[in-house]
């Protein structure tokens, strides 16, 4: 599809608008609709969505291998972080109540958005890491 | 008009899940299962759940309809003939349908207000969610604090199937470079 030029200018035009919105549906999880899974699945459908339009390889380049790989580990570390972050300030593990001296309703929603952060980052790099692992098999055979 | 809105969409997924049973071309079958998770997540928002109907519309009629789109295009886009007639799969699947019929009979009514699910801890969480976590939207509330060790372990979750389809996969690559 990499030659339709209509394919490929409302690609442009519509992948910066997923990804705020993927950004969106992460950091207003708490108030509307969403979370960090949503987030993750949309902000990997904007990526996954490039890939169809511009090639796989193209995909590849904008957020390599590597990356995708590091960052379904992160997200994990990054949530059971918070846990250790609560056991490392005398709380109990994912006690959020802690992660905040003064207020606990602070320490709440500083626990929610990493945790969430993780979740997102795991997410949407496992998606996108199935859909590099399953368009890739065609590709070289 | 809730409840017609909700009949409507629910009887076109029995439309769709009996279309896609007779389909024999598989592109047909993974189109009429996105639209499977279309109406799908348009009967959840009706149910008023929301966070559901997002994850329904995204996962189900955005990425596995491309991954399976992806899986098709390995092979052949027509179902094979089955070798024999498929009778005990039908009556086992008649029979399990049936199993799960006669146990909705004995769960509480739909939306009943007494139901055990209502007056357990659903209405500890509405009252102190606002005190406990200053978090207007009770469903990420739960998720994440509440019920947060849960969260955790879905996330593991996500990340095993991510490792063991990295594993899976990795491996055949290497093999086949060493046949070369």
């Amino acid at each position: 599809m990499k030659d339709d030029i209509i394919l490929r200018v409302a690609a442009k035009i519509v992948m910066p608008f997923m990804l705020l919105f993927g950004l969106y549906v992460q950091f207003h999880g708490d108030f509307g609709p969403g979370g960090g899974f949503q987030a993750g699945v949309i902000a990997a459908a904007a990526i996954v969505f490039y890939g169809l339009i511009f090639g796989l390889d193209a995909a590849r380049r904008l957020v390599p291998d590597r990356l995708v790989e590091a960052l379904v580990a992160l997200g994990v570390l990054i949530y059971a972080g918070v846990g250790i972050a609560g056991l490392l300030l005398g709380g109990a593990y994912l006690d959020y109540f802690v992660l905040d001296a003064h207020d606990t309703v602070h320490g709440q929603h500083r626990g929610i958005f990493w945790v969430e952060a993780g979740v997102g980052i795991t997410v949407s790099a496992v998606m996108l890491k199935l859909f590099y692992m399953f368009a890739g098999r065609g590709q070289k055979e | 008009m809730e409840t017609l809105i909700v009949n409507v969409l629910l009887t076109g997924l029995a439309v769709v899940v009996v279309a896609m049973a007779l389909q024999r071309n598989l592109f047909g079958v993974v189109v009429l299962s996105g639209i499977y998770s279309f109406l799908m997540a348009t009967a959840l928002v009706a149910l008023d759940a929301v966070d559901v109907a997002m994850t329904e519309a995204a996962v189900g009629a955005g990425v596995s309809t491309v991954l399976l789109l992806g899986a098709l295009h390995l092979f052949s886009s027509m179902e094979a003939k089955p070798l024999h007639r498929p009778l005990l799969p039908l009556v086992i699947a008649l029979g399990m349908g049936a199993v799960l019929a006669y146990g909705i009979l004995g769960l509480p009514s739909f939306s009943d207000p007494q139901a055990p699910i209502h007056v357990h801890v659903a209405p500890v969480y509405l009252s102190s969610v606002m005190r406990e976590t200053g978090v207007p939207n009770v469903v990420t509330a739960v998720l994440a604090s509440y019920r947060g060790y849960d969260t955790l372990g879905e996330t593991v979750v996500v990340f095993t199937a991510g490792a063991g389809v990295i594993a899976l996969l990795r491996r055949r690559k290497r093999l086949k470079e060493k046949d070369k």
